[in-house]
């Protein structure tokens, strides 16, 4: 049995949509963009980055369209001056606290909403520390981290159920955290590198990246990818390999696919070098 | 959920305070010894059993940090045994709490308060004097400076504290010691020399009783605060203690609720719902069971009220929480008090084992829960979150509380004074209790005076009273003094300024003047005081409160303290515009964009005292 339709307004135009969807959705499929930062379609939603406010007319503030769902009626602004204020603000504070230099689009975004974030002046409190590298398969930059939750996520209740991570300390001072900070060796950890999948600023990268990165070779324009089957376990996972001057750079598996949700173990993840045909040094 | 356990080995002493609180571990599967060899092959206590208990998370936590002072990766890791909880999940709730200490600290701890009703009273004065007594305040970011060596001798450290609710004999302290015999205590009218001889393991004088300047005649909600023996049921009793709830099984839920919601009753923690209405939601729900939650986390700076009423009339609450359960169908409920309120959590436990000691309350539970220093866990989301043992981060609404609230099931919160006013509604009936007050604020209300008033304190005053005569009540200003401001409903509300002490404290009056009641809070200031470091305080309270979960709380409140803090150092002014207009939007956005009622006030005071006491204008200092 399919779900009922709502009848909304978004910006104006009547919009159907099925029952128990969220705003988000609603607006995805009327074809109105609206920028996200925490919501992922395989995680269950936080609403924590409030990027993805919407006004609702009657409602005494800005509602989180990635979670609040459409009811028969509702009348949606999504680029109202409350919400073009908020959106601003949140991409200001955020890119004042955070390095967001490998944060895809945000570039864009934060032309788009007209942020001036170094308004908040040069002695601004930011998130900015030491790299954390403390084993081999990946990179952990907190200063890169918006505390988006989702790396949290996919590492406990919703994907991997290991539980390595967890935010600790709280206000400003939140952060991602193992127990007592130890080392990621010494934690939980499977290094499946499913947080590494989910995590959109970068502040999570596996180490090939990092080190092209820093080396500068790292060139996405010039990546291909190709899609192929993991070659260990009965699963079946599908791989998409990035491909950089003929070599693997980074493998990972598409969101949409029905049996990883973009999920894969150290294995798949991280387990092709044998490809590589370069000498053992 | 397969758990790896941290390698370090709790301490006797820590597995003991543990023990004591959960009962022995019953195999190896939940933290116990390797001796029994069918613990090899047979799970004992199933994975879903111990998660069933996670609730217990945070009174593990304080059971450890009452028996050896902190929070220790071997405790944390029995606990995390005990319970079956990933040690990084636990880890996330224990630093989420300011008392609970992750990392070596001496046992005997003195919290001085700094908020705001202390500051106007000499707060100031006595942390600069034992910094220079004593050394710099303790934090968790010096302590890894501090060798273990010095950690080990030193016996006692002092540390700043937000609000204690101890407003009424400011300035204050709470002082936590433990050990074998744990001890904590509130104690008022604190000195240097008196945290000093703390320091050096002195005993504090009992706590004294709270008395009402009022004339008892004109008391209802106070009218046994002072009078009647808070430990004696009997005296309870005799002052005509649970009548009311036998009238109310007499009457039945829908009577109960009917007579509430006539009454018009409005919630006295700060955003002033209807209680009939939340009660009648939560009692058709057909969800089961239904809870009941009394928020006695009062962690507003300025906020004393619901202390003053659980340490001083404990059996009126239980009473009144008794007639609560019954009308929605609840048989279980939390009454989650804030750590730093030991003698108010003492009382009501007393209070409640007495009263089920006498078969007063059949068929209904109440657990006490102690909060563990944290504001944002007064939010009625944040409250379930950290009941059922989580950080206290609030929960996006809707789905309410009265739908899908603690354990996912619907649930009743109300705040202590709202519930206090239920037994007087059932006894005097609906109609004499609105004929009190004014058409939509029906009833007295209590009102926390403090700052600088002459005879600081709760009084109780029928809704309507101007600000004028409730400072007059108090005893009005220091004599030579004038007021200069006057902070109402809290550090979430607003500034006022003297020139509006006409103002009738009704919902409805203070709406309509663009401020708000909140929780109580009337704080007066004078001019001795420098308002715009209280602002500041103010800004400082929220950065250190917010969970630090959404976006525009966690790095707004920071940014809003900057711009105070630029504001202070720019003599000239040159900024000055600048940085009130970066406030604003600042403020705009925390107020629309915030997930909860925190980050959406936390401009309040620092708007209103740019807007209405025009305490940033050009030329205006302090």
């Amino acid at each position: 049995m399919s779900a009922r339709a709502v009848e909304l307004l978004i910006d104006g135009r009547t919009v159907t949509a099925p029952e128990g969807s969220t705003i988000l959705s609603a607006c995805t499929a009327a074809g109105v963009t609206i920028p996200t930062l925490c919501f992922l379609e395989t995680l269950k939603p936080v609403n924590v980055c409030r990027l993805c406010v919407v006004e609702l007319e009657g409602a005494r503030v800005l509602a989180p369209s990635c979670s609040r769902v459409v009811e028969p009626g509702m009348t949606v602004h999504t680029r109202s001056p409350r919400v073009m204020l908020a959106r601003k603000l949140v991409l200001e504070l955020l890119a004042s606290s955070v390095d967001l230099s490998t944060a895809p689009g945000m570039a864009d975004l934060l032309n788009e909403y007209g942020c001036q974030p170094e308004r908040f002046g040069p002695a601004a409190a930011t998130v900015g520390q030491p790299t954390k590298i403390d084993n081999d398969l990946y990179v952990r930059d907190y200063g890169k981290c918006i505390l988006c939750y989702k790396c949290v996520e996919a590492c406990g209740p919703d994907h991997q159920n290991t539980f390595a991570i967890a935010v600790a300390g709280r206000g400003f001072g939140a952060h991602i955290s193992t127990e007592f900070d130890v080392h990621l060796p010494d934690s939980a950890c499977v290094y499946c590198g499913n947080c590494i999948a989910v995590c959109p600023t970068g502040a999570l990268m596996a180490s090939r990246e990092y080190e092209l990165r820093k080396s500068g070779a790292w060139d996405e324009s010039q990546q291909t990818t190709t899609d192929t089957i993991c070659p260990y376990c009965g699963v079946g996972c599908t791989l998409t390999l990035h491909v950089q001057d003929g070599e693997i750079v980074k493998a990972t598996s598409p969101l949409d696919n029905t049996i990883t949700m973009g999920n894969l173990c150290i294995k798949g993840r991280f387990g092709w070098r044998f490809v590589e045909t370069r000498p053992r040094d | 959920m397969d758990i790896r356990r941290i390698d370090a080995e709790a301490t006797v002493e820590e597995r003991d305070a543990i023990d004591a609180l959960l009962g022995p571990p019953r195999s190896a599967w939940d933290g116990g010894p390797r001796t029994n060899l069918r613990d090899a092959h047979v799970a004992m206590v199933g994975g879903h059993e111990s998660r069933a208990m996670r609730h217990m998370l945070l009174p593990a936590f304080h059971a450890l940090q009452r028996r050896v002072g902190w929070i220790s990766q071997g405790g944390l890791g029995y606990v995390c045994d005990r319970l079956n909880v990933p040690p990084a999940d636990a880890w996330g709730v224990a630093t989420f709490y300011a008392l609970l200490a992750t990392s070596p600290r001496p046992k005997r701890v003195v919290h001085v308060c700094d908020d705001i009703a202390c500051k106007c009273n000499g707060a100031d004065e006595l942390t600069a004097a034992l910094e220079e007594s004593v050394g710099p305040a303790y934090s968790h970011d010096s302590a890894p400076s501090a060798t273990s060596s010095d950690i080990e001798t030193r016996t006692s450290v002092w540390i700043r504290s937000p609000c204690l609710g101890m407003c009424d004999q400011a300035p204050a302290a709470y002082l936590t010691e433990a050990g074998e015999h744990p001890h904590e205590q509130s104690i008022g009218h604190i000195t240097a020399e008196g945290v000093r001889a703390l320091l050096e393991g002195a005993s504090p004088a009992a706590p004294s009783r709270t008395t009402v300047r009022q004339d008892p005649s004109s008391l209802r909600l106070l009218r046994r605060v002072g009078r009647v023996d808070p430990s004696s049921l009997d005296a309870y009793r005799a002052s005509g203690g649970f009548a009311a709830l036998e009238k109310a099984r007499a009457m039945g839920p829908e009577a109960i609720i009917a007579e509430v919601t006539a009454s018009r009753l409005m919630g006295r923690g700060g955003a002033a719902f209807p209680t009939g209405r939340k009660w009648d939601a939560v009692r058709t729900q057909p969800a089961t069971p239904h809870y009941l939650v009394c928020n006695a986390d009062e962690s507003e700076p300025g906020t004393f009220k619901d202390r003053v009423l659980m340490e001083e009339d404990p059996f009126a609450i239980v009473e009144a929480m008794a007639i609560a359960a019954l009308a929605t169908g609840c048989d279980k409920a939390f009454m989650y008090i804030r750590g730093e309120y030991p003698l108010a959590a003492e009382r009501m436990q007393h209070a409640i084992d007495a009263s089920r000691a006498q078969g007063l309350l059949p068929r209904f539970d109440i657990e006490i829960r102690r909060g563990a220093g944290a504001y944002i866990c007064g939010e009625e989301t944040a409250i379930f979150e950290s009941i059922e043992g989580g950080r206290g981060e609030p929960r996006n609404k809707p789905p309410f509380p009265v739908q899908v609230g603690l354990f996912g099931k619907p649930t009743v919160v109300n705040n202590v004074e709202t519930l206090a006013n239920v037994p007087l509604i059932l006894l005097d009936g609906a109609a004499a209790f609105a004929a009190v007050g004014s058409a939509q604020s029906t009833g007295t209300r209590l009102f926390c005076l403090s700052g600088n008033v002459q005879y600081p304190g709760v009084y109780e005053a029928p809704f309507g009273i101007t600000l004028r005569s409730l400072i007059e009540m108090a005893g009005g200003l220091n004599a030579g003094r004038t007021l200069r401001a006057v902070l109402l409903g809290g550090a979430a509300g607003t500034f006022v300024r003297p020139d509006e002490l006409d103002l009738r404290l009704t919902h409805e009056d203070t709406r309509a003047a663009g401020t708000t009641l909140g929780s109580g809070v009337v704080m007066a200031v004078d001019d001795t005081i420098d308002l715009r470091g209280l602002v500041t305080r103010i800004a400082a309270f929220f950065r250190d409160e917010s969970c630090g979960q959404c976006v525009p709380c966690r790095v707004g409140t920071i940014r809003q303290e900057e711009a105070l803090h630029r504001i202070a150092a720019d003599g000239a002014g040159n900024r000055r515009s600048t940085e009130l207009a970066l406030l604003d939007e600042v403020g705009a956005a925390m107020k629309d964009a915030s997930i909860c009622g925190l980050g959406q006030t936390a401009y309040s005071a620092i708007e209103s005292a740019i807007k209405r006491l025009h305490l940033y204008d050009a030329g205006a200092t302090r």
